[in-house]
């Protein structure tokens, strides 16, 4: 496994700027989006920004992109875990 | 010739001492990260649940908030998750003072996050919205419970970024004794990681909260 960590040494200051640069407009955006009135997309535009922007955290700045590929296991796991209480929650409050 | 015996124990001790697997402490800090996950998780779900279930009070209520104040935090933490970022590289290519030069800034920019919850909580209280408050007490139900997840999910998260800093301020002084190196940085790497985690859920509180209208 040790073998996988060299790969960040590879990242940059200016990979880390950029992806900073990104996360700055997208966050502009969300914030000017919001304003506007899309009815029932508006919630679906800045969830689909934040998991953007959530994304863009992980696999740079967390470097789940460089590493080795079990850390991406994890966050699936974790994910799928937390999908399974909305789901079963959400279920039980809507058809109860 | 030396003994077998002592051969074979002395490679292992100082295999031990020299097989540096950081591997090891980061897998334990990710799945540290996804209790943290499930953690605010129960709380999203919660807030999920209400809004759809209150829908205009949660509107109606989020727009007492500053989202000035909300969108100036967004910047600040998501420059303070670059600082940390570039700080990791910096200890790596040896660069010990600009290293420790970036976690101080990190932990800084956490200070600044923190002072503006302060201010805008104060004007929220001296409007009389806080928990238990009698015009709170006065408003529908619905944005009672919006008030009540916002001051519980932003409390919690606070709470985290003031760990961080604590944790981010250790990093410093290991820096500065060189017990971060550019050869032994796994604390320096999953305090960022944290920090990183922190960050992400602001991300999300930062939307749910503030940019409902």
């Amino acid at each position: 496994m040790s073998d996988k960590t060299t790969n960040i040494h590879g990242i940059g200051y200016g990979t880390y700027l950029f992806i900073w640069l990104t996360l700055c407009g997208l966050t502009a955006l969300t914030a000017t989006v919001s304003g506007i009135y899309f009815g029932a997309v508006t919630l679906l535009i800045a969830l689909i920004i934040a998991i953007s922007k959530a994304s863009l955290v992980l696999n740079i700045f967390m470097h789940l992109r460089f590493d080795h590929y079990v850390f991406r296991v994890f966050l699936i796991l974790g994910i799928f875990t937390l999908l399974s209480i909305f789901v079963l929650t959400y279920s039980d409050y809507l058809f109860r | 010739m030396d003994n077998p015996i002592e051969t074979v124990v002395n490679e292992s001790i100082n295999s031990e001492h020299e097989h540096y697997d950081p591997e090891r402490a980061k897998t334990g800090m990710w799945i540290f990260l996804l209790t943290e996950m499930l953690l605010f998780g129960g709380l999203f779900v919660a807030y999920g649940m209400y809004r759809y279930m209150n829908y205009n009070a949660f509107h109606t209520a989020a727009v007492e908030l500053d989202v000035t104040m909300g969108t100036i935090n967004t910047f600040i933490l998501l420059t303070s998750s670059m600082t940390v970022a570039m700080a990791l590289t910096a200890i790596i290519r040896g660069k010990k003072i600009l290293a420790m030069l970036l976690v101080g800034v990190t932990a800084l920019f956490g200070l600044f996050f923190l002072i503006n919850k302060y201010l805008e909580w104060s004007a929220e209280f001296r409007d009389g919205i806080y928990p238990g408050s009698p015009v709170l007490d006065a408003k529908p139900p619905g944005q009672v419970l919006y008030f009540s997840l916002y001051y519980s999910m932003m409390g919690l998260h606070g709470l985290h970024v003031f760990v961080g800093m604590t944790v981010l301020t250790f990093m410093l002084v290991f820096i500065a004794r060189d017990k971060i190196t550019a050869t032994n940085y796994a604390k320096l790497e999953n305090s960022a990681l944290y920090w990183h985690l922190v960050d992400i859920i602001w991300i999300f509180l930062y939307p749910l909260f503030y940019l409902i209208r």
